[in-house]
């Protein structure tokens, strides 16, 4: 897939994560690719991926539910996704799909229609591969200079042996922030698992696997940490014990910054570790829209 | 196969460890029978703490005929499908799928899970998809401290959640309700793995 394209569009997929808990991750997602020229049209009706919790206790189950969603998108428009974990379920159906004709028998006679062979599932990244950056505007500025972040991605960088030959996103915030003039850190935790699920039945294995990860982005001096994933943004704000905790921001959020737009109060205020003093004293918040 | 014969060293009780075996890599679609146990999944592991034998443990546990150890170990039930070991895995044996056919072969040969907590919640969080086509958090986490009788631990988080509204009221459902329904009938009714 291509750079950016102006006035394309997607099937959109948002899950559960951004549709409730990370509402500031998808409206500044939106924002983002408005600005872009991008148009997302939100996929009708679309039910959970199926989530960690699915498929660890029925792969039954987790087949259907990310099929449902592949059978709702529309011919000839490729589905967007905004979670990695999501994506990684849809993806995993897909190649299952293409794989096996079992599979595919079983998914017609459900949904009633043969399996879409020229669905094209990318996550929200890939938009932004392929040299997006502040060099690819003249009207770009560096508008995040002075911010010094450590780039997070938690799992999403991993995959499944089949899955390997898959599109990565090594390196790709570091890329296009830095473009903006924010200064990407070098640390040991990138990819380091945010401990998901285990965060709600088992807190004190998780706690101490947030610090790890907090604690070294306060080792290298980051003045915040910046997520590729939602689930990871909230157990980084919740399962963090330390005295000194930095602020997290979802990559959406501060491209929206970087693009010009700031970052909006209402997403502001759905933060656990307020960014506010960070945002002031580094000259964002002036271009922090209300609202 | 045949050199696993000579390495046995404890008869399982259970099922015959060769055909858990076979079962496992067809269902998993992975051959763990690859693994050499250089330990590299272990090495990464994020949960490799709360373990007691370590994603290759359970594999060579298999391996030895120690079935039910294997199925009654806290270690299926901590790994969080990160794939951080798969990537390690120098015989690219998915062992995050490995994992998934382990909780399930124990669920279904109603093996006690030795993390209940955990099985609880993935039954709340796969019970609130059933109900609505998606995941609604706060009334998880509600049944699921409900069912664990723990109101009290995270009721501060939850509070704080709930102001900065993390947590919505109301879930987040799909129009069409006859969906779930049929997708879980499909699987073999509710009980199936998750329901309610």
């Amino acid at each position: 897939m291509a750079a950016v394209v102006e006035g394309m569009e997607f099937s959109y997929f948002p899950g559960c994560s951004l549709a409730t808990s990370a509402k500031e991750n998808n409206r500044s997602l939106f924002k983002v690719c408005q600005k872009l020229g991008v148009n997302l049209v939100e996929l009708e009706d679309w039910n959970c991926c199926g989530s960690s919790s699915t498929h660890s206790i029925n792969s039954e189950l987790a087949f259907h539910f990310a099929c449902r969603n592949l059978s709702l998108a529309p011919a000839g428009r490729p589905l967007l996704v905004a979670c990695p974990s999501c994506m990684l379920r849809l993806r995993q159906a897909q190649l299952h799909l293409q794989e096996d004709a079992e599979a595919r028998r079983v998914y017609e006679r459900m949904w009633g229609r043969p399996v879409d062979s020229n669905l094209t599932i990318i996550h929200f990244f890939e938009l932004l591969d392929n040299g997006f950056g502040a060099g690819s505007n003249p009207d770009f500025q560096a508008s995040l200079k002075g911010l010094r972040f450590a780039p997070y991605y938690g799992c999403m960088l991993t995959r499944p042996p089949a899955m390997r030959h898959e599109k990565q996103y090594h390196g790709l915030m570091e890329k296009i922030l830095g473009s903006f003039g924010a200064e990407p850190l070098v640390w040991g935790h990138p990819s380091r698992c945010c401990g998901t699920f285990l965060s709600v039945a088992k807190p004190a294995v998780v706690t101490p696997m947030v610090n790890q990860i907090i604690q070294g982005a306060v080792d290298v001096k980051a003045d915040c940490i910046i997520t590729a994933c939602a689930m990871c943004h909230l157990n980084l704000e919740i399962r963090c014990s330390l005295k000194t905790q930095l602020p997290i921001f979802h990559f959406s959020e501060i491209l929206s910054v970087a693009l010009g737009m700031g970052i909006r109060k209402s997403w502001l205020k759905r933060h656990l570790v307020d960014p506010l003093p960070l945002l002031k004293a580094k000259g964002f918040l002036e271009k922090t829209a209300a609202g | 196969m045949e050199s696993t014969d000579t390495i046995r060293i404890e008869a399982s009780s259970g099922p015959a460890h060769r055909d858990v075996i076979s079962k496992v890599v067809e269902r998993s679609g992975t051959d763990i029978r690859r693994c050499f146990h250089c330990q590299s999944c272990g090495g990464g592991c994020p949960v490799s703490q709360a373990m007691t034998y370590r994603p290759n443990g359970v594999i060579r546990l298999l391996q030895l005929g120690r079935v039910q150890e294997a199925l009654q170990s806290s270690d299926i039930w901590f790994c969080i499908g990160c794939n951080t070991c798969s990537m390690a895995c120098p015989q690219a044996i998915d062992i995050a799928a490995f994992m998934d056919v382990m909780r399930q072969i124990a669920l279904e040969e109603g093996v006690p899970p030795a993390e209940p907590d955990i099985l609880a919640f993935h039954r709340e969080v796969v019970g609130s998809i059933h109900k609505y086509g998606r995941t609604h958090k706060l009334e998880i986490m509600m049944r699921y401290k409900l069912r664990q009788l723990d109101m009290f631990s995270d009721l501060d988080l939850g509070l704080k959640m709930l102001a900065k509204r993390k947590l919505d009221l109301l879930p987040s459902k799909i129009a069409d309700q006859r969906v779930m329904k049929r997708i879980f009938e499909v699987c073999g009714g509710a009980n199936h793995g998750g329901g309610r």
